[in-house]
């Protein structure tokens, strides 16, 4: 193809066909992202979001229901039996404070939301339950506010790059993946929302999920924290890509041997064991609830229907599917107010580390959604003061785009590697039970081995075959992208994985299969070329304590 | 993933080429969209409940599903059917407040010895709000 028609080498020259300036750029249009984008713009910034997908229908919550977070500030039963029930799943790594700030974030917002006309159910005294969102509409519902806060979104637009200045993010550049030409955003502050991964394992909603964000903030210099708390699996009837378990409340589980089992570990060693786990919606005994459950869970039933099973009658084939970093931990490392380790650069949702909330996890789809929202709303407004504080001199710095690998090569070169090759290297460690869900210090060794040398190959040379037109040239420039951003993904997991010599939480060792007291600390970890980890006390509290 | 568009029913408002977050459609002037890139399709449905004419299916399958015949899914009347389980009507979201899991005869305790459910459990029972205390007077 003409290099003047590339949509590679025009990032390169700074040829931009769209060119923009905010006062702050959102990457990535999901719950967290447009909580970001609707505070920014109600702290009176003028706020732009770039969404890979489509805002309104993009991102995990697309496919399904979610509980959230919703406890009542002035009940104290309420909310302190909540903290107290939830800082034991924490395993030592949450901070109380963190989780106080949260419900109340998430209840505000919730609040807001109702103002705005989202409807919720009432139960028969004709009290209404906040507590849960159905993804679907609440993503639609989000979009149609931002459009009302004039947010300017720009939909199937991957970000690519951030601009830097003199260490300071200065917005983003990237493509439109469905007419290839070139946007370049300048903001005064950036807020990453783009969220985690599952390494295109397959479950529904997930396949724009590569990382992306996490591979920018690297190469601006970000940390992360707690990225060994990222092995989340969750059952989805084998075949099938809705991970979601909240009608498994009404099911019995069985092995191949059939056993009966409970949920989560043992249906994964029954996996493994047996070769099969099975389940039977059989606590659903009359047609009364058989009839909620089908209508409060229409997704899930809705895949079950036409996989043909009728899951009230029968025993059918379930499988654990990988989230990776969705919905689990493991994340950018953040401040109180929501600032990576890069100045102007800010994360909120998945994206970002919920060590403080959830500890070592799991978190599930409640605390997650929570953070979505909340961390959106803090993210948001730190990034519109920053802004301000910056006033006209965001618009006369100098700015430079500082993509690398998978977008500029430090060698005019082929790699020996193609997208697909990376793709399947990565899955083959993060995605089988043997190699994921138990990790070991040989197999996390003789990956990062493997990961570094293809790192140093891709770095070397371009993933990127020949393209027919621009549109496929930009497609492929953002599949060269996200195989970078889960490459480099991987190896900081793999890398705090090696570390942490214990089983806590969401990150398993088959060789040190207990939780080790003593490493009740977190992880940081960074770096492209070289990735490192480093220990770091776990809360405020314990620093203390340490020093 | 994605399965058939539905020619017959399809009006060519190429909503669904806008509005999927995977790019997985290529819109045809005077024509059906096509399923372009089925491969990027991620199952999330949102094409389906989107469509205002109930015109496209997708199998739930990871992987291609051999056994769709477009004649039979139009047929069966299975086009829709995820729109009208969740109270869309014609690509406009609605049936949030339509939810029963909320009624107090389906509340179900988890198993007593289970400490952390329970709790949480009970934590939840605390989550019904009296709406005209918690209105806010700007709407």
């Amino acid at each position: 193809m003409a290099l003047e028609l590339d949509p590679g080498s025009r990032l390169a020259r700074r040829s931009y066909d769209t060119s923009l300036v905010a006062d702050v750029l959102v990457i990535g249009g999901g719950p967290a992202g447009a909580w970001a984008a609707l505070t920014a713009t109600e702290a009176g910034a003028r706020v732009v979001l770039v969404e890979k997908g489509y805002t309104g229908t993009a991102g995990p919550l697309s496919s399904a229901n979610t509980g959230i977070y919703y406890i009542k500030p002035d009940d104290p039963i309420h909310r302190r039996g909540m903290v107290t029930a939830r800082m034991p799943l924490a395993f030592g790594l949450a901070d109380e404070r963190w989780l106080e700030r949260t419900l109340d974030q998430s209840y505000a917002n919730l609040d807001a939301m109702a103002n705005w006309g989202y409807k919720w159910p009432k139960n028969e005294a004709g009290q209404e339950y906040r507590a849960r969102l159905r993804g679907p509409d609440t993503l639609a519902f989000l979009r149609r506010r931002l459009t009302y806060a004039r947010v300017v979104l720009l939909d199937h637009s991957p970000a690519l790059e951030l601009l830097m200045s003199n260490g300071v993010a200065a917005g983003a550049t990237g493509v439109n993946r469905q007419t290839g030409t070139t946007w370049c955003v300048r903001a005064a502050a950036v807020v990453l929302a783009t969220g985690g991964t599952a390494f295109l394992s397959g479950v529904a909603g997930t396949r724009g999920n590569t990382g992306d964000g996490y591979l920018f903030a690297a190469e601006a210099g970000a940390q992360f924290s707690g990225m060994e708390f990222s092995s989340q699996y969750a059952p989805a009837p084998y075949g099938g890509v809705l991970s979601r378990g909240a009608h498994l409340e009404y099911a019995t589980l069985f092995d191949n041997a059939g056993n009966e089992i409970t949920r989560g570990r043992k249906t994964v060693e029954a996996i493994e064991g047996t070769g099969a786990a099975w389940a039977i919606l059989d606590k659903a005994k009359d047609e009364a609830t058989r009839a909620m459950l089908r209508k409060t869970h229409a997704h899930i039933f809705l895949h079950l229907e036409r996989l043909g099973i009728d899951p009230f009658r029968e025993k059918y084939r379930i499988d654990f599917r990988l989230e990776g970093t969705i919905r689990a931990v493991g994340g950018l490392a953040i401040d109180d107010d929501l600032a990576t380790t890069v100045p102007g650069l800010f994360a909120a949702g998945d994206i970002t580390s919920k060590e403080n909330v959830v500890g070592a996890g799991p978190p599930g789809g409640g605390p997650a959604a929570a953070w979505a929202l909340a961390s959106g709303s803090w993210a948001g407004k730190s990034a519109a003061v920053f802004a301000k504080r910056l006033g006209p001199l965001a618009k006369a710095r100098p700015v430079e785009p500082i993509g690398m690998t998978g977008l500029r090569t430090a060698k005019d070169r082929k790699s020996d590697l193609s997208i697909a090759d990376v793709t399947a290297s990565v899955q083959a460690e993060m995605i089988p039970f043997d190699r994921n869900y138990w990790r070991s210090g040989v197999n996390l060794a003789g990956s990062l081995e493997r990961f570094g040398r293809e790192w140093r190959e891709i770095s070397n040379g371009s993933l990127l075959g020949e393209a027919v037109d621009t549109r496929s040239a930009a497609r492929d420039l953002m599949r060269s992208r996200e195989t970078t951003a889960m490459l480099a993904t991987a190896r900081w997991i793999n890398a705090s994985a090696l570390e942490r010599t214990e089983t806590r939480g969401l990150h398993r060792r088959s060789d040190f299969p207990d939780l080790d007291p003593a490493q009740e600390h977190r992880l940081l970890s960074g770096g492209l070329d070289d990735v490192w980890v480093r220990r770091v006390p776990a809360t405020p509290a314990a620093a203390a304590i340490a020093s | 993933m994605i399965e058939l568009v539905a020619e017959s029913a399809c009006i060519k408002c190429d909503i669904c080429v806008r509005i999927c977050p995977t790019d997985v459609f290529d819109a045809v002037p005077g024509a059906a969209p096509i399923i372009a890139r089925k491969d990027d399709c991620h199952t999330c449905m949102a094409c389906e409940l989107h469509c205002p004419a109930d015109a496209l299916y997708v199998s739930p399958r990871s992987d291609p599903d051999p056994a769709v015949d477009p004649e039979t899914i139009a047929a069966s009347g299975i086009l829709g059917s995820y729109a009208r389980a969740l109270g869309w009507h014609r690509g406009a979201p609605g049936g949030t407040d339509d939810d029963p899991g909320v009624l107090l005869a389906f509340n179900r305790a988890p198993n007593p010895n289970d400490k952390v459910r329970m709790q949480l459990y009970n934590i939840s029972q605390r989550n019904y709000i009296d709406v005209e205390s918690s209105q806010v007077a700007d709407v």
